[in-house]
This record gives C-alpha cells, sequence and structure tokens, in this order.
C-alpha cells in the first residue's frame, strides 16, 4: 500500500517539463504580457462630429483638446455639418439657430423670422466674448497643436462640393466611415456629437 | 502651506474658462523638469474639480495643493516624470 506514492511520484517526474523548460515557458509568458500591456499603454478617443451649429460644434473640440491634455490619442471624424468646423472661412460664421429650442429667449413663431438666425448668433458670439470663452478657431488650433487628428469625410466633402484646400492645414481628408469604424475599434472612448 | 515647494514657474489663465485652464497647464507643464512645481492662477471655478481630475487621470504630474483666496484659485501642479 505503501509503495503506490513512490511510483506515482517517479511517473509523475518522468512526464514533467524540465526545470529549463518551465523556465522558458515563463518567459515565453512573459514576453507575451509585456507586449500585450505595451499596446493598450496609450488611451485615445474616437469622436465622430457630424453637428455644425455653432453651440455643437463646441463639445467635439472642447471634448478634444481636453483628452489630449489627459495624453489621449484623439481623432475627431467630422462628417456633415460637421465638416464646417474644420473648413476654415465657414467655421468662422458657424450659426445658432434660433427655431426648434424651446430655451432661445425668443418665441419660435418669432424666431421664424428672416433674419433671425443672425440675431440670436451674435448674442451668443457676444457672451462668448464677455466670458472669454474660447473660440472655435482657438480650440481647433489649440488641439491640432496638441496633436489631436482632425479628419474630414470624403464621402461629404464631394457631397457638400468643398475643396480639399479650404480646410485648415493639418485636417487629414481621404477618409471614410472604415477609418472612423478602426479608431472608434481601437478606442477608449468613442463619442457621437 | 506654500512653504513646502518651490515654484519654477506661474501660469496665469485668470479670466479663461473651460477647457483652456487645463489645456495651458498641459503645456506649461510640458516645459518644466520633473521635480520642479508649476503654480497656475486661474478665475474659472470649474478649474478646482478639473485641474484636480485632469492630475489623477494623467500620467507624469501630480497635484501638490490647491488654494483659493479673493476669486483667485491656485493650484499647485509638479511634473513628476
Amino acid at each position: 500500500m505503501s509503495t503506490d506514492t513512490p511510483d506515482a511520484a517517479a511517473d509523475e517526474t518522468a512526464d514533467a517539463p524540465s526545470r529549463a523548460e518551465l523556465a522558458a515557458r515563463v518567459d515565453e509568458l512573459e514576453d507575451a504580457l509585456a507586449e500585450a500591456t505595451d499596446e493598450d499603454d496609450t488611451r485615445k478617443m474616437s469622436i465622430i462630429a457630424t453637428k455644425g451649429t455653432l453651440d455643437m460644434a463646441y463639445p467635439p473640440l472642447i471634448l478634444a483638446s481636453t483628452a489630449a491634455a489627459f495624453g489621449y490619442e484623439v481623432t475627431v471624424f467630422h462628417t456633415f455639418w460637421g465638416l464646417d468646423i474644420l473648413h476654415e472661412e465657414r467655421s468662422k460664421k458657424l450659426k445658432l439657430s434660433s427655431v426648434g429650442n424651446p430655451n432661445m429667449p425668443v418665441p419660435n413663431a418669432v424666431a421664424a423670422l428672416p433674419g433671425m438666425d443672425r440675431v440670436t448668433t451674435r448674442m451668443m458670439e457676444k457672451k462668448i466674448e464677455d466670458n472669454d470663452t474660447a473660440t472655435i478657431e482657438e480650440l481647433l488650433e489649440t488641439s491640432l497643436d496638441m496633436g489631436v487628428e482632425f479628419q474630414a469625410c470624403q464621402m461629404t466633402i464631394d457631397l457638400m462640393d468643398y475643396d480639399e484646400n479650404d480646410f485648415y492645414d493639418g485636417v487629414t481628408t481621404g477618409v471614410g466611415a472604415a477609418t472612423a469604424l478602426q479608431d472608434m475599434a481601437d478606442a477608449d472612448i468613442q463619442l457621437l456629437v | 502651506m506654500s512653504a513646502e515647494f518651490d515654484i519654477a514657474e506661474t501660469l496665469d489663465v485668470k479670466g479663461e474658462s473651460c477647457p483652456m485652464p487645463v489645456v495651458k497647464t498641459k503645456g506649461a507643464i510640458d516645459g518644466l523638469a520633473e521635480g520642479e512645481v508649476l503654480e497656475v492662477l486661474a478665475t474659472d471655478s470649474g478649474s478646482m474639480s478639473d485641474i484636480d481630475g485632469w492630475a489623477s487621470g494623467t500620467d507624469g504630474v501630480e497635484l501638490v495643493d490647491q488654494q483659493e483666496s479673493d476669486d483667485v484659485y491656485k493650484h499647485y501642479v509638479r511634473r513628476t516624470e
């Protein structure tokens, strides 16, 4: 009865990997672990910007520049009206819609009159100036300086009949949904604005 | 309180609002050497929470102290690597 134990132990020793084999396996696993943790070292954020009104241009730019300050690698993919944020001329003339927002100080029936968007936009621009809030241009330039990648959707550039040279220097063109999707898949934070 | 560290540089972002205090703090701290402390002067009341959140979520920086006096928010951030 007591002879079972030594026999079993002898069999196990014969099958068991040697110390050198185990050491090699540990090295292999440590390398794999280092590689896996290395890859995810840089945090990433991917934003899809679809709106081009003055109020809706702010959130993607504020979040992009802030994330860059945190050390995130940031990509902002601009499509449809979001393209106007990257358009050098149009970004300086973004408007606030006076209709469709019940929080506006003017009733919708009045807000729908011709020229009212200009009035509400002027009001907002004044508030931005009085509060020393950064302008869209300032936020965009700052974000570009910080390494944020701004992408202009090629399909909407063609659709809106924009010229690639109309965009700020440093804006990436010639990209589509697959590029955005790949960025989103790799990112820790994904946002649609 | 402030005797515990020397201030290497002061960044004045008084009057500026979100996200500029954080964004400019990041820019300024990048110019400091390891161990040096940046003083940030802000009037944005949100900067108390924002600089704190930024410092705890960002590698290589540490919030040393925050003070408020006469509507000026003072932040002290050390570069740690």
